[in-house]
């Protein structure tokens, strides 16, 4: 089984963009723009739940080489 | 009484309780051995730890008091979503790391690896004791959430007769837990999510359909509700509440034995990393959960002569079963409630299997009885999940349920001061165990002395500091003191040269 690389400075922002993006209260607690009637405050915050996993598939795809096992 | 309604609930919570039973012959593996009862065999795959960590960690009471919330105190109950965006990206690389050196050493529970790695068997108690004095009133609040759906198919759930129906669905739990170990609530959650997944479209779909869109919805709530307070006279009110309650519950929901429970039975590490990527899709679903909520205000179902009395008796927690109850037919409003109360089975289950295995290894193994056999370690893990789930019964039937949320408020600061045994140890053995134990100590009376101040109704605490207040977290001050000791008295432990470097562990068991 050949071994996952270790997290760079590289992986390490990437992890960290979804967590400071629902941290920055000051920048998200607003109503507009608003979405089909949703609030900024409520669709910012949902639309990052989705995009954590992005983030956390391409840290995944950079340090887990394929096919190697459970 | 629904009788429509009650008939589905019945019949899919049979189906659920024969699927617990059967559940303990799939890929059977020697039930002697504690890390086949409590821990599955450590071999499910990526779809059965998603649908077991999932099922695990958004619970019946979750789906209840979230939406409960919001409806009731606006942005705040949004937290939930911060929060569970947290969880993953800061996991990534800790519990992998976790699951290799618990495999390399069979440690079953958080516990077993603070006492390998730091050779205190002192320390490994402190942290088996939190775990399970936080994971008690978290299973008793599971059946709030089966409470109030009984309550909502038309039965009353108050006096003696009134905790029949949940007595029945306990014992359930128990005979099926005790003959199948984590089999049967990894494969019950299976189900359990499909059903979750079925009723929180259908009622994201129609509800807002029914109500004119999103847009209604949201200007029917009032002003004040839908923001965070703005800073007033240095006063960060929630703006600093918020993402403190949101990245302290996150650290410290990794830290709960049921998460670990559920982490270590996986198959491997990659199934693990694989399962941080799609685990969001929960999450994602908690939002949609939360909105509920705001529906329950807009629909102004909480004033309907028909469901008025069950907002009387439940209050906001009657938000998600209400608007089942208005919008949907009776079918399946039965669909739905079960989704609700087998939601509970599942994390209640997970929840008194991890309880067993700390009091079993770290209490009984460690201390009481070094010698038992492996037979003998799992018939007593199985005895102890059937006293955990009894104890957590008696507290509903007999004590109010505001004792058990304040407990569950409690148990998540308590459970955050094992952070820098369990997480800092993942990483690095600087730390002195007698130093750890002191930091944890620390952590636990601060925190408990603060959230006496408001008589354990609320976790926050207001700081005065530089002329600004700055109410955050109780979980995260205290851990932050609790850093400060163990870092101030490892240094000062070293210095004197009274530091144990006892180790069972290698450099070599943490990666793969």
């Amino acid at each position: 089984m050949s071994t996952p690389k270790k997290l760079g400075p590289l992986q390490f922002i990437l992890l960290a963009i979804p967590c400071v993006a629902v941290l920055i209260i000051p920048y998200f607690n607003k109503l507009e723009p608003s979405v089909f009637g949703i609030p900024f405050f409520y669709w910012w915050q949902l639309v990052w739940v989705p995009l954590s996993g992005v983030f956390i598939a391409i840290v995944y795809k950079m340090v887990v080489p394929a096919g190697s096992g459970d | 009484m629904n009788v429509v309604a009650t008939v589905v609930f019945v019949a899919l919570f049979v189906g659920i309780a024969v699927l617990g039973f059967a559940s303990a012959h799939w890929r059977k593996g020697d039930m002697n051995h504690l890390h086949e009862w409590g821990l599955g065999g450590r071999r499910f795959g990526t779809w059965i730890t998603w649908f077991l960590i999932g099922g695990d960690l958004y619970t019946a009471y979750t789906f209840v008091a979230v939406p409960a919330l919001v409806f009731g105190a606006g942005a705040l109950g949004f937290f939930a979503l911060p929060y569970t965006v947290l969880v993953y990206p800061m996991v990534f690389a800790i519990l992998p790391r976790l699951w290799i050196v618990a495999r390399k050493h069979n440690y079953i529970t958080a516990s077993d690896f603070v006492a390998g790695r730091y050779g205190s068997p002192a320390l490994a108690l402190a942290i088996a004791v939190t775990g399970i004095v936080a994971t008690m009133p978290y299973i008793a609040l599971q059946l709030v959430g089966i409470q109030v759906v009984i309550g909502g198919l038309g039965f009353s759930t108050q006096g003696l007769m009134g905790d029949v129906p949940l007595v029945i669905a306990f014992v359930i739990l128990a005979a099926f837990t005790y003959t199948s170990g984590l089999r049967a609530p990894a494969s019950i959650a299976v189900v359990k999510d499909l059903l979750v997944y079925i009723t929180v479209i259908a009622l994201i779909i129609v509800v807002p359909y029914k109500l004119g869109g999103f847009g209604n919805i949201f200007a029917a709530i009032p002003k004040e509700h839908l923001l965070l307070p703005p800073v007033k006279d240095g006063n960060l009110g929630l703006q600093s509440f918020y993402p403190t309650l949101a990245f302290g519950s996150a650290l410290a929901l990794m830290l709960y034995p049921h998460a670990t429970t559920a982490v270590l039975s996986a198959k491997g590490p990659n199934t693990l990393r694989r399962n941080w990527v799609f685990l969001p899709a929960y999450s994602f679903m908690l939002g949609l959960i939360a909105l509920l909520g705001y529906m329950a205000y807009a629909s102004g179902i909480a004033k309907m002569p028909d469901l008025a009395p069950y907002f009387k008796q439940y209050g906001p927690q009657f938000a998600m079963p209400g608007l089942l109850l208005h919008y949907f037919p009776s079918w399946f409003v039965g669909i739905g409630f079960a989704a609700v109360a087998i939601g509970a089975l599942v994390p209640a289950a997970i929840m008194s299997i991890a309880a067993a295995n700390l009091f079993t290894r770290n209490i009984y193994k460690a201390y009481i009885n070094p010698e038992c056999t492996h037979a003998k370690e799992t018939d007593m893990a199985k005895l102890v999940s059937l006293i955990v789930k009894f104890g957590a019964l008696l507290f509903i039937v007999f004590l109010p349920l505001t004792y058990a949320i304040q407990l569950q408020l409690l148990g998540g600061i308590l459970i955050l001061q094992t952070l820098p045994a369990i997480v800092s140890g993942i990483y690095t053995r600087w730390f002195d165990a007698k130093a750890l134990l002191l930091g944890w100590a620390a952590g636990l009376a601060w925190g408990i002395w603060a959230a006496s101040l408001n008589g354990f109704k609320t976790s926050g605490y207001a700081l005065h500091i530089a002329g600004m207040v700055i109410p955050a977290y109780i979980g995260l001050y205290a851990l932050v003191l609790n850093f400060v000791v163990a870092i101030v008295a490892t240094v000062v432990i070293r210095m004197v040269g009274a530091s144990n470097d006892a180790d069972a562990t290698v450099a070599a068991d943490y990666a793969g």
